[in-house]
């Protein structure tokens, strides 16, 4: 078999239609190579073999009755631990959760078998996706492939560790900050955040439901493109899933990238950024204007307010949603329950972990009686100055250009004392997540110490198929490792 | 921004969160901390800013609307299947009316 490791999706649609290997081949393999990783890195919290081989084996069926196959044919699939898989554990990396499992399917993870995804397992991120490096994840912690005595970022490190380290040739993971472009980024992968509307989320488990994304990672553009594809579209389960048509992201890549208009928002080079990284990033520039892009510097003013914005916004948020673990409906209940009172309080003062707690009681806080105006709605006034930021600034440009990170990935246990400090490690993602814009973490070259750089493209609403070319076009120019 | 560990508990009740000892002195500091620093929100301009509950895209009001027909659901059992304590059909909580 070919090396399971770097297969991408068209290779191994290939292969299976030239009978090279099966889907249960190429599937067993895959379940091996990934449980062997797991001791390593750590990115699975748990396997789903039956369910692998079972999406396998209706693979090597339709391929024995000469049918059409779908996009993602005997594709090695992991999907983030927060979105729900039927009959097979879901836990969001909490203890709260530990034994829960759905009784029902997410819709992207539906459309991927349908599509002949096959799911290896659950990936482990940070409790609830809160966090920047799923070190707060409450089972244990994901080592980066690239470099393994730190963190692969987060929230959904996992799934980038995962589809780093060829334990999955795709992933989902979510995006609600950045947490699907920033562990892109630490790991070396493509990490694509949609357009607000894009991707149902119908089955993933709530964070901060006006930024919460589902979103794609691979190894190129285009099997990331290939993944959106199959995701994206109107959901009648989910009544923010936009109803506008999907491109053909995949179809669309032609590797050419002359003309477009690139925006250089100077709010994003400041002091902060590692020098190294805006090194990169300057170099990844430098490739764009060889390939015929006009470079301009553009002006994004409120970016500075955009995180605080943001924790005040996905902690009131999140302190809703997760109202609803109170020992009732979701498998954990406190041995303490003299009274229904005491059943809540105690079953929630056990079930989750620092940070959860820590964002409950400051959104919790933020939305109390007399409070609401000084924060909340004030968070909500600066949000749409940072979304009309970008239609300005997207009147002049096509695209714009940024770091992910200020700053590669880190050493575990280096941030966790100072939430403040891994808070800030999320500057540059938070202001796409809170205007919805789309965007992509595409890998950009890496530092002298050898960790990979990740440079983010955005784009403005349902405007994923130009941002993939834009992207896809960087990669085949040499741009992954500039 | 000064958090008082009385402030944290009211919180914390509101949430219906028990917290320990140390966990209550971590959070008012923690609080504290993070509140002062999105104190510059104060800084900017929004008195003529409407605020942005949710993305917004274009579309027709009720085109995210389904239909109100009846679809199929859980069965009784299933919807129980993750209870910590169901019984006869119900989700099972301490007694909450006392005689």
């Amino acid at each position: 078999m070919d090396d399971i490791k770097t297969l991408t999706i068209d290779q191994i649609q290939a292969g299976l239609r030239a009978r090279r290997f099966s889907a249960v081949e190429l599937a067993e393999e895959a379940l091996r190579v990934a449980q062997a990783g797991n001791d390593q890195y750590a990115a699975f919290l748990h396997f789903c073999p039956e369910r692998a081989l079972a999406s396998a084996r209706r693979v090597d069926a339709q391929i024995a009755a000469g049918e059409p196959l779908g996009a993602l044919a005997g594709v090695p699939v992991a999907v983030k631990d927060v979105i729900v898989t039927k009959g097979v554990r879901t836990t969001c990396a909490s203890r709260m959760l530990e034994n829960y499992v759905p009784p029902y399917d997410a819709t992207a993870v539906i459309r991927l078998e349908q599509q002949g995804g096959v799911i290896l397992g659950k990936t482990n991120c940070d409790e609830f996706a809160m966090g920047s490096s799923t070190e707060n994840s409450a089972f244990r912690p994901t080592r980066n492939p690239a470099a393994p005595d730190r963190v692969p970022g987060g929230s959904s490190g996992g799934s980038a560790a995962a589809v780093a380290a060829g334990q999955a040739v795709v992933s989902l993971g979510s995006d609600t900050g950045g947490s699907i472009r920033q562990p892109a980024s630490f790991c070396g992968v493509v990490g694509v955040l949609p357009t607000y509307g894009r991707v149902s989320r119908y089955g993933l488990v709530a964070f901060a439901s006006s930024l919460d994304h589902i979103g794609p990672f691979a190894r190129t553009v285009k099997d990331a493109a290939t993944l959106l594809g199959v995701i994206a579209g109107r959901d009648p389960a989910d009544s923010t899933s936009a109803d506008a048509p999907v491109p053909d992201y995949a179809g669309q890549l032609d590797g050419k990238a002359a003309g477009f208009k690139i925006g250089v928002p100077k709010e994003y080079f400041g002091a902060g950024l590692d020098a190294e990284v805006g090194g990169r990033i300057e170099r990844g520039l430098d490739l764009f204007r060889r390939l015929g892009c006009e470079i301009r510097e553009v002006s994004l003013p409120h970016t500075n307010y955009a995180n605080a914005c943001y924790y005040i916004i996905c902690t009131a948020e999140a302190s809703s949603n997760l109202a609803r673990y109170d020992g009732v409906r979701y498998t954990i209940r406190s041995s303490e329950t003299p009274t229904l009172i005491d059943m809540y309080r105690n079953t929630r003062g056990e079930g989750f972990g620092a940070e959860v707690k820590r964002r409950i009681i400051l959104g919790t806080y933020v939305l109390s009686a007399g409070y609401y105006d000084a924060y909340y709605l004030r968070a909500q006034k600066v949000r749409a100055l940072v979304a009309r930021d970008f239609t300005t600034a997207f009147q002049d440009v096509d695209a714009i250009v940024t770091p992910v990170s200020p700053f590669p990935a880190f050493k575990l246990g280096e941030k966790m004392s100072d939430p403040l400090e891994m808070y800030l490690s999320d500057i540059y993602t938070i202001t796409a997540s809170l205007a919805g814009i789309c965007g992509v973490s595409v890998p950009c070259g890496r530092t002298a110490a050898n960790l990979p750089v990740g440079m983010q493209i955005l784009s403005k609403y349902f405007d994923e198929h130009r941002l993939l070319r834009l992207a896809h076009a960087f990669e085949q120019a040499g741009g992954f490792t500039v | 921004m000064k958090i008082t560990e009385k402030e944290v508990r009211y919180v914390a009740n509101l949430a219906n969160l028990a917290l320990t000892e140390d966990e209550i002195r971590k959070y008012c500091a923690d609080l504290g901390e993070i509140l002062s620093y999105v104190e510059q929100l104060n800084e900017v301009d929004t008195s003529r800013v409407e605020p942005m509950a949710q993305v917004l895209y274009e579309s027709d009001e009720t085109a995210t609307l389904r239909s109100d027909t009846v679809q199929p659901s859980f069965d009784e059992a299933t919807a129980l299947s993750s209870a910590p304590l169901a019984g006869a059909g119900q989700f099972k909580v301490p007694k909450v009316v006392e005689r």
